[in-house]
C-alpha cells in the first residue's frame, strides 16, 4: 500500500490542552482507574475449587462424546465424515456391518486421540447424523498417553455422564436455543454465569 | 583492658540485627505485595496458593517469599565469559552494602522510655547511629554509593544491554540527585537540622507536615524518589521491554537476588524520607504527642504509625507503577532539567524567604495568621510555578528531522531516485550491485 492510497486516513495528533499539560489532572485519572480495579470484582477464578462458568454450552468445544440414540445404540453410522474432516487426524474409525437394519454401517471401535485434539470442532461440524459432539468439560487430565485416547465405550460414556446436562445439540437447536445464542433452556440452571 | 561490648554498643548490635533483619523480610514480602497490587490492579488474584510447607494452610499466599526466596538460592550462579570478575562479583556486594548501610541514619521510629541500664544514655532512639549529626548527608552520600552498584554490573557484564542500563542510570541520577537535594534543602531550611529525628520532632511539635508546608518541594521530591529509586515511570535503566534486564541482566542466582532486594530497599529508604521530611515521621494529630518522654505504648504506637505510613507509600509507589507507562529519555531528562529543577529552586526561595521573615511576620500578624501566611505563600508559590511549567516547558525533545518537501510525495521520491541513479557524480546502491 502506497503511503498515497486514499484508503488510508492520515490522523494529525491532537495538540495537549491545559489538563494534559499540567500532568497532575491526568496523572490522578490514571491513579483512580487503577485504584478502582484494584478493589474490583476478579475475573480470574480459584480454579480447582471453583468451576469456571462455561457461557454457552452449546458452542464450547470440549471433551468429545459420542451420542446415543432413542433406542440406547451408539448413533454413528460409520461414514468417516469426521475423520475426513478432522485436520489433526485423531480419529480412529474400524467400521462394520451393521447388525441393525436402519443403517448399513456402525462403528466396530471409534478412538479419539485427546492428546492429538485440536478441538476445532470440524468433526461435530461434519457429521451428517449428529453422532459427534463436543461437550463443555474442560479439564481433560490423565496419567499416561494411553489413557488419553478415548474408545468408543469411554466416548459414549462421556455421554451418558453428561446428556441430562447437555441435551444432544440437534433436539436443543431444533428447539430454537442457538437462535438468540444464549443458553437452551435446559442448561439455564446449569450455565448461570452467561452473559 | 576491659574486652567486654560496651552497653551502648551491644544496643546498637541489637539494632542493626532487629533492622537487618526486619528489612530482608520486608523486602521479601514487598516482593509479594508489588506481586499481589499488580495482579488486582490487573483484576486477577495473585499468589495465593503457598502457605506453610508440607502442610495445607494457605494463608493467602503469605508463604510465597519463602518459595522464590528459595528458588532464586538454588539456581545456578552462572558468570558468563569476557566480564571483569572482580568488579561483577564486587557489583551486588556493592549495591546491597550501601542500601543496608543508609539505614544507619534513618530513624525507624520515635524513643524507647528509659530502660535504666547503666552505660545506656536514655531515652533510647530508634535509630543505629543516634549521635549522628550529618544524618542527611549520610543517607544521601550513600544512596550514591548504591548507584555505583548499577554502573559497576552494567560495565563489567560485557552485555550491551547491561551497559546501557548503566549509562541510562548515570544520567537518570545525575539529573535528579539535583531536585532532589532541592527538595530536600527546602525542609532542612525550615527544620534548622540536618538530623532526622529532629525534623521528625520539629514537625510534630508544629503539628504542621512539611508536606503542607512546601507542597512544591514535597512534589519535586516525591518524583525525584521515584527517579532515584528507578521506579516506573523512571525505570528507564532495567526497562525490560528494551534492555531484557538492564543492568543485571547477565546476573543469576544469588547475585541476583542481591540486586532485586537492594533495589526494593532503595523503595523503602525513599518512602522513609518521604514520610520522614515531609509526612511528619511517627506523628498523628491527636493520637501521639510530641514529647520524648514517653511511655511503652506510645513508643510502640509510634513505630507503628511511622511503619504504616511507609506502608502506604509504598503501595503509592506500587500503585503509580501501573498507572503511568514509562517516559521516553528526552522527556525524562526534560522533566528533570527544564521542570523539576526551576520547580526545586522556586520552592527553596519561597522557604526561604518565609523563614527569613517569619520573626518580622509574627510580630506584626500575631503568631497564629503568620503561620497561615506562611503556609499560604508557598501554596500560591506552588500553583502558579506548576502552571507555568506547564504551560511553558517542552514534554519533550522534538528530534523530528526538518522536512524540506512532503514526505507523503511519492513522485517526488521517485523522481529523486531516478534522479539519483543517472547522476554521474553519485555511485547509487543499485549501480554499485551491478558493478560487482
Amino acid at each position: 500500500m502506497k503511503p498515497t492510497d486514499p484508503a488510508i486516513t492520515w490522523l494529525e495528533e491532537k495538540p495537549l490542552g491545559l489538563t494534559e499539560r499540567l500532568y497532575l489532572p491526568l496523572f490522578l485519572q490514571g491513579l483512580s482507574t487503577t485504584a478502582r480495579h484494584m478493589v474490583s470484582r476478579k475475573v480470574t477464578v480459584n480454579y480447582p475449587e471453583v468451576r469456571p462458568t462455561v457461557g454457552n454450552p452449546l458452542i464450547y468445544r470440549g471433551v468429545h462424546r459420542l451420542n446415543r440414540d432413542d433406542a440406547g445404540r451408539v448413533k454413528c453410522v460409520a461414514c468417516f465424515l469426521c475423520a475426513t474432516a478432522c485436520p489433526a487426524h485423531c480419529i480412529d474409525i474400524v467400521a462394520t456391518e451393521s447388525p441393525w437394519p436402519d443403517r448399513e454401517k456402525y462403528p466396530e471401535s471409534f478412538s479419539i486421540d485427546e492428546l492429538r485434539c485440536i478441538f476445532c470442532g470440524m468433526c461435530e461440524e461434519a457429521c451428517p447424523v449428529d453422532a459427534i459432539e463436543l461437550t463443555s468439560l474442560l479439564d481433560l487430565t490423565g496419567k499416561s498417553r494411553e489413557e488419553m485416547i478415548f474408545d468408543k465405550e469411554k466416548l459414549l460414556s462421556v455421554y451418558d455422564m453428561t446428556k441430562d446436562a447437555e441435551p444432544m445439540k440437534s433436539k436443543t437447536l431444533a428447539a430454537g436455543g442457538m437462535a438468540t445464542f444464549g443458553p437452551a433452556p435446559g442448561l439455564a440452571a446449569g450455565a448461570g454465569g452467561h452473559h | 583492658m576491659n574486652l567486654l561490648p560496651s552497653a551502648a554498643t551491644l544496643a546498637a548490635l541489637v539494632k542493626i540485627g532487629l533492622l537487618v533483619g526486619g528489612l530482608m523480610t520486608a523486602a521479601a514480602y514487598l516482593v509479594l505485595l508489588e506481586r499481589w497490587i499488580a495482579a488486582w490492579v490487573q483484576d486477577r488474584r495473585g499468589p495465593n496458593r503457598v502457605g506453610i510447607p508440607l502442610t495445607k494452610i494457605r494463608l493467602f499466599g503469605l508463604g510465597q517469599p519463602l518459595a522464590d526466596g528459595l528458588k532464586i538460592i538454588l539456581k545456578e550462579d552462572f558468570t558468563p565469559s569476557g566480564v571483569d570478575r572482580v568488579l561483577y562479583n564486587a557489583a551486588p556486594l556493592v549495591i546491597l552494602a550501601a542500601s543496608l548501610a543508609i539505614f544507619a541514619a534513618i530513624p525507624f521510629g520515635s524513643v524507647l522510655p528509659p530502660l535504666g541500664i547503666p552505660g545506656l544514655p536514655d531515652p533510647v532512639p530508634f535509630l543505629v547511629a543516634p549521635g549522628l549529626d550529618v544524618g542527611v548527608l549520610w543517607v544521601f552520600a550513600l544512596s550514591s554509593i548504591a548507584v555505583y552498584g548499577v554502573l559497576l554490573g552494567g560495565w563489567a557484564s560485557n552485555n550491551k544491554y547491561g551497559f546501557l542500563g548503566g549509562l541510562r542510570s548515570s544520567a537518570q541520577l545525575v539529573a535528579y540527585e539535583i531536585p532532589l537535594g532541592l527538595g530536600l534543602l527546602g525542609v532542612v531550611l525550615a527544620a534548622g537540622s540536618l538530623r532526622l529525628d529532629t525534623i521528625m520532632n520539629v514537625q510534630a511539635e508544629s503539628g504542621v507536615w512539611y508536606a503542607f508546608a512546601q507542597p512544591l518541594g514535597f512534589i519535586v521530591f516525591m518524583v525525584a524518589s521515584f527517579a532515584e529509586a528507578a521506579r516506573l515511570p523512571f525505570d528507564l535503566p532495567e526497562a525490560e521491554q528494551e534492555l531484557v534486564g538492564g543492568y543485571h541482566t547477565e546476573y543469576s542466582g544469588i547475585k541476583l537476588l542481591l540486586f532485586l532486594v537492594a533495589e526494593f530497599l532503595h523503595m523503602i529508604t525513599a518512602a522513609f524520607l518521604i514520610v520522614i521530611l515531609f509526612l511528619g515521621g511517627w506523628h498523628l494529630w491527636g493520637v501521639t504527642g510530641s514529647s520524648q518522654e514517653i511511655g511503652w505504648i506510645q513508643a510502640l504506637l509510634r513505630f507503628g504509625i511511622l511503619s504504616g505510613k511507609i506502608l502506604g507509600v509504598i503501595v503509592f509507589f506500587m500503585l503509580v507503577r501501573w498507572s503511568w507507562p514509562r517516559f521516553r529519555f528526552d522527556q525524562l531528562m526534560n522533566l528533570a532539567w527544564k521542570v523539576m529543577l526551576p520547580l526545586g529552586l522556586l520552592n527553596l526561595v519561597t522557604v526561604a524567604t518565609v523563614e527569613e521573615f517569619r520573626p518580622q511576620l509574627v510580630a506584626a500578624l500575631g503568631p497564629g495568621f503568620a503561620g497561615a501566611v506562611a503556609i499560604a505563600l508557598p501554596w500560591i508559590a506552588c500553583l502558579a510555578g506548576w502552571l507555568v511549567a506547564g504551560v511553558f516547558t517542552p514534554s519533550g525533545t522534538d528530534n523530528t528531522p526538518i522536512l524540506t518537501h512532503d514526505p507523503l510525495d511519492i513522485e517526488r521520491e521517485l523522481a529523486e531516485h531516478e534522479r539519483l541513479e543517472r547522476s554521474p557524480h553519485i555511485v547509487s546502491p543499485t549501480e554499485l550491485a551491478g558493478s560487482r
